[in-house]
């Protein structure tokens, strides 16, 4: 495992043309999440009453709607840009929180074993039996939503995928002999944790956290879109949708532009997750 | 198998225990649960009412215990807004979300599995290239997503399918696609690794040489040995679609249990909420052992093994 990564740079040569492409969608999508602010033409939340439901390239007063404007007269190329960030920001957070939860846990489980191990592994088992979504509606709805909350709830239940990654490699690692020469050594359980089993279980573990990653981008626009996400006037991908889908007989534009960002972004990340894990793992390459 | 069926069930029941612990905890996080049942301008006097009525006043861990011997009688609660118990409300919901599941399920497996064998089998092909993009788009669209899309192309551009409500076969169709997409994913890939698989072993060269085609090895061999993790899957993806249905029933306006729980957080009826994630949650853990009892018949190499 420990020649994973040099592995990897050599084959980083030869990359795909769909990865590129994929790359490139990506690396937009960023951007347009961190320059949101000074790419947006408008105020997200404006509300221009007489602007209410135009189509895309609607001119009012000199100001060009480009996307058109949703129920409240909002200009929805603002709204799109804006929802970037909020997917990427919750979808960045609740990853880290839960590998940081999930990772911990796990090679404390291999590496002490014993009670610990049962408790942290029973535990991952529980977790792993309520479908993540429902234990996401039912904590978010008792907490309230909202940016924190759903950061929190989204990565303390996707926490246990890593537990089960981290623990068996950590099982894996820890019989090798430079961890042994280590402890030898007189390095204590943190400092093997952190300095030497982490490097070497990083692989797995990274694609692991991409595939969850494109499954938190849908968790929080579906949290959203069911109103239990990030709360209006704020704009997310997940939410704009669930506006429109009222509107989907007058104007479908409201769901069409939010929809094909968000399904650009999975998408791109789910390529690139299936490449990265390719690169580890020769046995599931197609070809 | 008696032994493993044994320990099986055991786990299950340690996973279901777990479970309802966990969701007890969950409603308990807000400090006081009676403030989830309550409409928001309630007076703090029916407030400290409720609370008594309902024993949210007690130490947790009687309520704890309490809520345990309810659940073991079968006693679920009652709903706060209806007066009446909310596995009743529940009950009455279920048989469109089972409609829903099974629709979908039939949609997953019809597409997916021969999707998955072509994957497999004309691998470098341009069909390949085609259903593996097919397959990677069914995973990245939100459930959401793909029934708004069909919505707007049958329901309101064509106008061949009801875009809501429940009833007709019809109606059944377009929630059916979009739940079952991501499923159909799942299968595509399962069956495409397992067939992949088996190909490499000698058992295939064995009758590639005694003159068989590639087509009659793997309907004949290949599928019945490969046919063991997908079945797996299937289980699993029983729970998966029942918990997908909270989204989707919402979309299309589907009274099935998605609907009935997205309903009740926004009425603040928090108890139907738990039967519901309790009793999705047990399907899960029910299907999952299942799965492990059928694959342990059919492959008795992992009976002795464990």
């Amino acid at each position: 495992m420990h020649t994973a990564l040099p592995a990897l740079g050599v084959r980083l040569r030869r990359v795909p043309l769909s990865v590129a492409f994929v790359s490139i969608i990506f690396l937009m999508v960023v951007l347009l999440a961190i320059f949101a602010p000074w790419i947006a033409p408008a105020d997200p939340n404006k509300q221009t009453l007489l602007a209410r439901l135009k189509p895309p390239g609607f001119e009012l007063r000199g100001v060009t709607y480009w996307l058109g404007t949703d129920d409240l007269g909002r200009d929805l190329l603002s709204r799109t840009i804006h929802g970037a960030g909020v997917s990427l920001s919750v979808a960045v957070l609740s990853v880290v929180v839960s590998t940081l939860v999930g990772v911990t846990l796990g090679m404390v489980a291999g590496w002490f074993r014993g009670k610990i191990e049962i408790i942290v592994m029973r535990l991952v088992d529980i977790m792993m039996s309520i479908p993540a979504i429902l234990l996401a509606v039912l904590t978010v709805a008792v907490l309230g939503p909202g940016f924190l909350n759903l950061v929190l709830v989204l990565g303390l239940t996707r926490w246990p995928r890593y537990t089960r990654v981290a623990y068996a490699q950590t099982l894996q690692i820890s019989n090798l002999p430079f961890i042994k020469a280590s402890e030898l050594a007189g390095a204590g359980a943190a400092r093997i944790l952190f300095h030497h089993v982490l490097p070497n279980i990083a692989g797995p573990i990274l694609i692991v956290a991409t595939a969850e990653f494109g499954l938190m981008i849908l968790m929080e626009a579906g949290l959203s879109f069911l109103g239990l996400g990030i709360q209006p006037p704020a704009a997310s991908w997940g939410s704009i949708m669930s506006v429109g889908r009222q509107y989907l007989e007058r104007a479908w534009w409201i769901v069409a532009f939010p929809g094909t960002c968000l399904f650009l972004l999975v998408f791109s990340v789910n390529v690139l997750g299936d490449w990265l894990r390719d690169q580890f793992d020769p046995r599931s390459r197609s070809r | 198998m008696l032994n493993y069926a044994a320990q099986r069930l055991i786990q299950a029941f340690v996973a279901m225990f777990g479970v309802l612990t966990i969701v007890f905890i969950v409603m308990h996080l807000s400090g006081d649960p009676t403030l989830l049942l309550v409409p928001q301008d309630a007076s703090a006097e029916m407030i400290a009412e409720l609370r008594h009525q309902l024993g949210f006043d007690r130490p947790v861990w009687v309520q704890y215990l309490d809520y345990l011997y309810g659940l073991l009688h079968l006693d679920f609660g009652v709903s706060v807004v209806q007066r009446v118990p909310a596995l009743d409300i529940v009950a009455s919901r279920l048989p469109y979300t089972i409609q829903l599941a099974a629709g979908a399920l039939v949609v997953a497996i019809g597409f997916g599995i021969p999707a998955g064998i072509v994957m497999a089998t004309m691998r470098g092909s341009v069909i390949e290239r085609i259903l593996t993009a097919i397959v990677v788009t069914g995973q990245s669209v939100p459930t959401f997503l793909s029934g708004i899309l069909l919505i707007f192309i049958f329901g309101v551009t064509l106008r061949w399918l009801p875009t809501s409500g429940s009833g007709e076969f019809s109606a059944l169709i377009m929630p059916s696609i979009a739940l079952g997409a991501l499923s159909m994913s799942t299968f595509a890939r399962m069956t495409r690794i397992s067939i992949i698989d088996e190909l490499g072993k000698d058992y295939v060269r064995a009758g590639r040489a005694r003159g068989l085609s590639l087509g009659s090895v793997v309907v004949r061999h290949v599928l019945r040995n490969a046919a063991i993790p997908v079945i797996t899957i299937a289980a699993l993806e029983i729970g998966n679609l029942l918990a997908g249905a909270v989204i989707i029933e919402t979309v299309f306006a589907w009274p099935g249990i998605g609907q009935l729980a997205i309903q009740s957080i926004q009425s603040r009826d928090f108890m139907i909420v738990q039967v519901i994630v309790l009793l999705i949650s047990f399907v899960y853990v029910l299907t999952s052992v299942l799965a492990d009892f059928v694959y342990a018949l059919v492959d008795p190499r992992i009976r002795l093994v464990r």
